[in-house]
């Protein structure tokens, strides 16, 4: 039995072409992939297989042994998407506390994390008035308040200034130093120091 | 699937693979053709020349070999529709996606058909072009349940999802026409409205009943030919990338 | 976190939610009221006339205002991004629809109850209709909810749902608006309405067993 997740052979097709075809990998506790590739590669619509929202056309997936998603894995995997999947007229705090209601709780408290990613002090204040880059790590500090080994995560660089993709970078490096697994993408140079990173170039667009 | 025999799945596969159903449908499409325009002369020549007028109806009465055929035949589209999209859901077969979306069309037709020939039917016996009759009602909200499945078919852009979301919708549809059908029916009792029902009694003469169900037949024939000529086009559609067509058209050209 | 909990967890913020956004919240019921006070001003104010349409008048008015509030039970949160972590929650998704569900109908449903004796009164129905207009609203009006959610979780991921969502929906409310509004109509004309009643409460507990499984089938393909 191999921990954390195997992706073989998957494929996906839009629009009478290959995204991507007999992808194969695998991520171990500890690990990184990074997915890199142009626009339109399908960056995210593996993101989108690997967490269950899509169906592959062929290949499967397996965590822990077992094939994925189950609700075992739905329960260990958390995903950040494009969008920032909070609601805008409850506050930042109302937010994250629902976030926990559908989860196990993690190892922070729902102040902690909030004042982990910088929004201490924001707690009341409804998600709309906050700027892009603070509704990004108030999503971010989901990760935090849920007990979730996998994370998968679009872009979580994107509207984050310096100081938050150092944040978002360290919040990494932390979790995968205690066992966690992250799949993401970026456009930007990421910057993981001591952390076994693996790369998947998608390069099958046009 | 282990609960059938592996040849008999082999079977499934190969039929629904899309360049075999291609040839099959081509090959069978002058059969079923022919097949109808014989059964549809037989049953017109029985059901216009043969059968005796309605001692109460005199000949109007003879729109039925259009209008039974017709009103059967919308129900019995419809539910296999909803069996396609059952196996398009639970097999993920293309195949059945793409016959339960060229049904549609039909379906709708033979409603449209069932509800203007109703219509003429109720002026002679009723003296009205519309009466709310269960049948009817019925009938016209089967055209709305029709019109659903086309139109969200044709909204939604990526086109396996339209084909899923048609054949959830295509399983709700079915769950709720026999409710829809009794509560309209009893709603029609309740306010006392005509009835055009008779033809369910046995009562009706062998003489007036053959040709009725030789147009059945013959209705069933013409759903199988314009089921697969609409299928062959939405597989063209769908397929429009793949090698077989590529070979296909190459060799028409 | 318990199935349960997540369950509660919904409704209450979806609650929440809605208290924030009072004044759309509020729309369906104005749209009631207002579709309601239309018949008089349309067909004249003749007493014996309205009493007899009252109950179709007063159950179209409803099934239109629910239509009206269909969409929000699942646009913003498809928007936002919220139905996707809804989708990847590990628990079964039919239940935590029908939480969705639930919360909605006390924002839309509930709220007509309390103002549809008002208007039963203002179109004359008998005073002797009135308990059976209520029961019937109390257990068609969720339906309406439970039947809509799915012409919904079909057409959220379209731009331009709305026609399509009607043409969808109201097709299916139709054993809903025979039932409820004979219900009241019998009630009117002083004879017994348990029957109909009691297949409006039978089709109520079908509709919350079964409408969430195609609602749940559903939204996965919308958030494909």
């Amino acid at each position: 039995m191999s921990a954390g997740l195997t992706a073989s052979d998957l494929s996906c097709r839009r629009d009478e072409r290959d995204l991507f075809a007999g992808l194969s990998f695998s991520v171990r506790p500890g690990q990184v992939l990074l997915l890199e590739g142009g626009n339109g590669c399908g960056k995210t619509t593996l993101l989108r297989i690997l967490c269950g929202l899509r169906a592959p056309d062929g290949g499967s997936l397996s965590w822990d042994g077992a094939p994925a998603p189950n609700s075992d894995y739905l329960a260990q995997m958390a995903y950040v998407g494009h969008a920032d999947g909070s609601k805008k007229e409850l506050t930042a705090l109302e937010n994250l506390r629902f976030a926990q209601a559908l989860a196990a709780p993690g190892a922070y408290t729902l102040e902690q994390a909030l004042a982990r990613v910088q929004l201490a002090g924001f707690d009341d204040n409804p998600v709309q008035t906050l700027s892009a880059g603070q509704k990004r790590r108030l999503s971010l500090a989901r990760l935090l308040v849920c007990a979730k080994r996998l994370w998968i995560l679009d872009e979580p660089f994107t509207a984050l200034d310096r100081r938050g993709v150092a944040l978002i970078e360290s919040l990494i490096v932390a979790h995968v130093a205690q066992g966690g697994l992250a799949v993401l993408t970026s456009h930007q140079d990421i910057n993981l120091p001591q952390v076994d990173l693996q790369r998947i170039f998608l390069d099958q667009c046009h | 699937m282990a609960f059938f025999p592996a040849s008999w799945t082999r079977f499934f596969h190969q039929t629904a693979s899309p360049p075999y159903f291609y040839a099959l449908a081509s090959k069978l499409s002058p059969w079923l053709g022919g097949i109808c325009l014989a059964l549809l002369a037989a049953g017109l020549y029985g059901g216009l020349y043969l059968a005796p007028p309605d001692y109460q109806q005199g000949d109007s009465y003879r729109i039925i070999y259009v209008h039974v055929p017709a009103a059967w035949m919308s129900l019995f589209v419809y539910v296999l529709m909803a069996v396609m999209g059952g196996i398009a859901l639970i097999w993920r077969m293309k195949l059945a996606e793409v016959m339960l979306i060229s049904s549609a069309p039909i379906g709708a037709g033979f409603t449209f058909i069932a509800l203007v020939t109703g219509s003429l039917w109720g002026k002679p016996m009723w003296g009205a072009w519309w009466v709310w009759d269960a049948r009817l009602t019925s009938e016209l909200i089967l055209l709305f349940l029709y019109l659903g499945v086309i139109s969200l078919y044709g909204a939604i852009e990526d086109k396996r999802n339209a084909a899923r979301a048609v054949s959830i919708l295509a399983l709700v549809g079915v769950v709720n026409i026999p409710i829809i059908h009794y509560s309209v029916e009893w709603w029609n009792t309740l306010h006392q409205g005509p009835t055009v029902t008779k033809l369910d009694k046995p009562s009706i003469h062998i003489s007036m009943l053959t040709p009725l169900l030789l147009m059945a037949l013959a209705f069933k024939f013409y759903y199988a030919l314009a089921v697969l000529q609409n299928a062959k086009l939405e597989l063209l559609r769908r397929e429009s990338g793949a090698q077989w067509v590529k070979n296909l058209l190459g060799a028409k050209t | 976190m318990s199935l349960s909990q997540a369950f509660f967890a919904i409704v209450v913020r979806d609650l929440l939610l809605a208290f924030r956004r009072r004044a759309e919240a509020a729309n369906p019921l104005l749209f009631f009221v207002l579709a309601v006070t239309l018949f008089p001003l349309a067909v004249g104010a003749q007493p014996h006339l309205l009493q007899a349409i009252a109950p179709g008048v007063i159950w179209v008015a409803a099934l239109l205002a629910a239509l009206l509030s269909l969409e929000s039970l699942f646009r913003s949160d498809f928007e936002d991004g919220s139905l996707e972590q809804l989708l990847l929650c590990p628990h079964a998704l039919p239940v935590l629809i029908l939480g969705k569900i639930s919360a909605h109908w006390l924002v839309t449903g509930a709220p007509l109850l309390v103002v549809a004796p008002l208007l039963a009164l203002f179109l004359g129905l008998p005073q002797q209709a009135m308990a059976t207009l209520w029961l019937s609203l109390l257990l068609g009006t969720p339906l309406l909810s439970l039947i809509g959610a799915i012409g919904v979780a079909l057409t959220v991921g379209l731009r331009r749902g709305g026609m399509i969502l009607s043409l969808l929906v109201l097709p299916l409310y139709v054993p809903v608006l025979i039932f409820a509004s004979s219900a009241v109509d019998r009630a009117a004309g002083g004879l017994p309405a348990a029957a109909q009643l009691d297949v409006l409460a039978a089709m109520l507990f079908f509709g919350v067993v079964l409408a969430p499984l195609p609602a749940a089938a559903a939204l996965r393909m919308s958030v494909n």
